[in-house]
């Protein structure tokens, strides 16, 4: 038995040996790392694009706020409540009140096609009316250059994320709705918001170019504290004049973007575990291959009094190094490719477009180089343990 | 075939590290089984799209109606030789994560315009007695276990009816088939008759039209001649061929789709580039060995093929496994999101290309060290042992 102390030694010894010889393998260790370097870099970018529409939507959401649609609707897109509803929710107990009455904004959600930049097809950009409280329902919303649309007028203000996907939402030009110019006289900010995503203008001029007659999609409230919504929602839902559905912005906004989420994860899982396996079986090619260009040097080792362990873990130390090596690469190119990146897609659920920005975070970044650690410890293993098993004898006959 | 037995002597020879191999070549398939499917997919059967088939919708968006009227008035445009419509119904099926398209339309003008879906002469006339009758697609039926004669509880999201009441009940009277492997087979039709009298809002008004064209050739101007009809009035159109309409619909997804084929293929090409390097390595560690086969009197040319022939095996082995699995598992298991991606399955001119891929790996790998090995004279091979 040898001591701790000796043991840890000869571990250091071996271990520095064999990376102090990776160079001589430089092509097959390469390979091998660049293989994981590939697996982290997907998996982390695949990823950084759910976290980066759960952001946005999470970002959408105030604890005080509420959603009020028509009972079953499920989005605002397919929702439908008359002037005499919108008018009865605004009045419900529970609202925080601001200087013009109750902060309570009926609105009307509808998609007009314009152009994206990026593949310059046409797509299903929101358009949204609000009402007066609507700025201080939403109070992270800024205008951030230009002002706000006057009431009545055919004038809009265009999201940040908007005006940067689509073509023609340039502050200062105008977006054709049904033959008539309406002018772009502001660009706002939601910090980071779904709103960005959005174009907004006057609900009573939307209903009458979209000929919606009196009618709205959805309510949006300020409620004097988020604790106060149980009661509104019973409220709204016990009063015979009406059948809605009453959300917080919370629940709303993660419903929302629950099927977009789960395609991107469900995708990406599959070919991430895919490409994990990949990697796995290039691995061990590649430490099998290094225990067998050195046969007779571990040979050696062993006939000089090594004991097996300390191989064993040489060999694991060097295959960790290479996959930690590839996952820090892949962690980093997908930070470098893929951090801040923006795009937009549909949501299938409110079947209009999302704006939003890849989002790269450290723990996304830790779990890629985790995985790479995984995938080098397998690949490691198993040719530790042949390297280790080797008959002494036999293999300092090796050619 | 008297060197099948040396190809696979060498083949065992290592045996962890051609097992190895083949296993990485399979996932790197099965992988590209999957994107080809996915890709396919994600463009929502552009391929499937009808040439002569025009699509008119709303100009400003596809959320807003149109009047019912306007079918007679299509009909009337030069070079149409049929319209009909449909509406998006977006109802739920016991769970919002039942996703499929269902559509109210006119029975008979809806399978004529769509002769790809395959429907039997009793299942139509069933329809056409059945007010509350609904027409499935095959795929649609298995999923959910629906048989002729089941009763099917939609609840609505945007249409209520008149009465107040969010469930529709239909009758399962037809379940048709598709024509060709891309025919969309999730669809749920029924009567729009029904739901017209039924709906309590927007009556007479209905989602977009379908145009079949006399002659692809002047679809064009078609399209031009039915905007021009509807110019100026309350409800403009905008007309498009049945193709660009689905690129359209299908580019929403936006740029991602497109990054996300990119980054995996990338990952394949690495998956690949990782195996093929191998491979090429293990015909390096013998070049002293070649130069014996030659000093045996082998030519260059059967060295080479020896050589080619053990890495296009593994090639075909792996290739061939992970191409077969893919194809199961897409096949077979379907589209992996539930129902986001309707038309899943690997097109033909896809497997050809995998398959292609899969010899020129073997091909690659083998013949290019094998070639820098051919170089060496043979003196030179054996010494370098």
């Amino acid at each position: 038995m040898v001591s701790p102390g000796k043991w840890l030694a000869q571990v250091a010894a071996v271990a520095k040996y064999s990376v102090m010889t990776i160079p001589q393998r430089l092509g097959a260790s390469a390979s091998a790392a660049f293989g994981i370097a590939g697996v982290v870099a997907v998996m982390v970018g695949v990823l950084s694009i759910a976290q980066g529409i759960e952001r946005t939507m999470s970002r959408s959401a105030a604890p005080d706020g509420a959603v009020v649609l028509r009972d079953g609707a499920g989005s605002e897109m397919m929702s439908g409540l008359g002037r005499e509803e919108t008018v009865i929710v605004g009045d419900t107990r529970g609202i925080a009140r601001g200087a013009a009455g109750p902060l309570s904004s009926a609105e009307l959600f509808v998609i007009i096609d314009l152009p994206k930049r990026s593949t310059g097809t046409d797509a299903n950009v929101p358009l949204r009316g609000v009402e007066e409280a609507a700025f201080e329902v939403r109070d992270k919303l800024e205008v951030i250059q230009g002002r706000p649309f006057e009431w009545g007028r055919n004038e809009v203000i265009v999201g940040v994320g908007a005006a940067r996907e689509f073509a023609g939402l340039d502050f200062g030009g105008a977006i054709d709705v049904g033959g008539e110019p309406w002018r772009i006289v502001g660009l706002f900010a939601a910090d980071g918001g779904i709103a960005e995503s959005e174009i907004w203008t006057d609900a009573r001029v939307l209903q009458a170019a979209y000929r919606r007659g009196d009618s709205f999609q959805s309510v949006y409230t300020k409620l004097d504290s988020a604790a106060a919504f149980a009661d509104f929602k019973d409220e709204l839902t016990s009063d015979p004049r009406l059948s809605v559905e009453v959300f917080t912005q919370d629940e709303y906004y993660s419903g929302q973007s629950a099927l977009l989420r789960g395609l991107i994860q469900v995708l990406g899982g599959i070919v991430t575990v895919l490409m994990a396996f990949g990697a796995v079986f290039g691995a061990l090619n590649t430490m099998y291959s290094a225990v067998s260009a050195r046969t007779r040097e571990i040979a050696t080792l062993r006939a000089l009094g090594f004991k097996a362990g300390p191989v064993v873990l040489s060999v694991l130390a060097e295959s960790l190094l290479l996959a930690l090596l590839g996952g820090t690469v892949g962690g980093v190119a997908a930070y470098l490719a893929f951090d801040g990146f923006t795009a937009a897609t549909i949501n299938f659920q409110s079947f209009s477009q999302v704006a939003f920005a890849f989002e790269v975070t450290p723990g996304l970044v830790v779990l890629g180089i985790f995985c790479a650690a995984a995938i080098g410890f397998v690949g490691g293993l198993f040719p530790a343990i042949r390297a280790a098993r080797m008959p002494i004898a036999d293999a300092l006959r090796a050619s | 075939m008297k060197y099948l037995h040396l190809l696979w002597a060498n083949l065992r020879r290592k045996k962890t590290r051609t097992i190895l191999t083949v296993l990485s070549i399979f996932v790197a398939f099965v992988l590209f089984s999957l994107l080809v499917a996915v890709e396919h997919a994600m463009d929502m059967g552009v391929s499937v799209a009808g040439e002569d088939r025009l699509v008119v919708r709303h100009k400003v968006s596809l959320i807003q109606l149109l009047p019912e009227s306007y079918e007679s008035q299509i009909e009337q445009v030069e070079g149409v030789a049929d319209a009909t419509y449909a509406t998006w119904f977006g109802g739920i099926y016991q769970d919002p994560r039942n996703y499929f398209a269902q559509f109210p339309v006119d029975p008979d003008e809806y399978l004529a315009m769509y002769p790809e879906f395959l429907l039997s002469e009793e299942e139509r006339a069933a329809w056409r007695e059945t007010r509350t009758g609904a027409v499935v697609g095959r795929g649609l039926a298995e999923k959910y276990g629906w048989k002729l004669g089941d009763k099917v509880p939609i609840q609505a999201t945007i249409w209520v009816q008149e009465d107040g009441s969010r469930t529709w009940t239909f009758d399962v009277v037809g379940i048709y088939d598709g024509a060709e492997q891309g025919t969309d087979d999730t669809q749920f039709l029924f009567r729009y008759d029904y739901f017209d009298e039924a709906r309590g809002m927007a009556k007479g008004e209905i989602g977009w039209y379908m145009i079949r064209v006399e002659d692809p050739e002047r679809a064009a101007a078609v399209a031009a001649a039915v905007d021009a009809r509807f110019a100026n009035s309350a409800a403009e159109t905008d007309t498009s061929t049945e193709k660009a309409f689905v690129q359209g619909f299908a580019k929403q997804v936006g740029n991602i789709g497109k990054m996300m084929a990119a980054v995996l293929g990338a990952v394949f090409f690495t998956i690949l580039l990782v195996a093929g390097n191998t491979m090429a390595q293990a015909v390096r560690e013998r070049t002293e060995e070649l130069g014996v086969l030659k000093a045996m009197g082998f030519t260059s040319r059967q060295v080479l093929g020896l050589v080619v022939g053990e890495s296009c095996l593994i090639s075909v082995l792996g290739g061939g496994l992970g191409l077969a699995l893919g194809w199961a598992l897409v096949t077979l298991g379907g589209d992996p999101t539930g129902g986001a991606l309707p038309i899943f399955f690997m097109p033909a001119p896809q497997v050809a290309l995998g398959a292609a891929l899969v010899v020129l790996l073997g091909l690659l790998a083998g013949a290019l060290p094998a070639l820098q090995a051919m170089r060496l004279r043979v003196a030179d091979a054996l010494r370098r042992g």
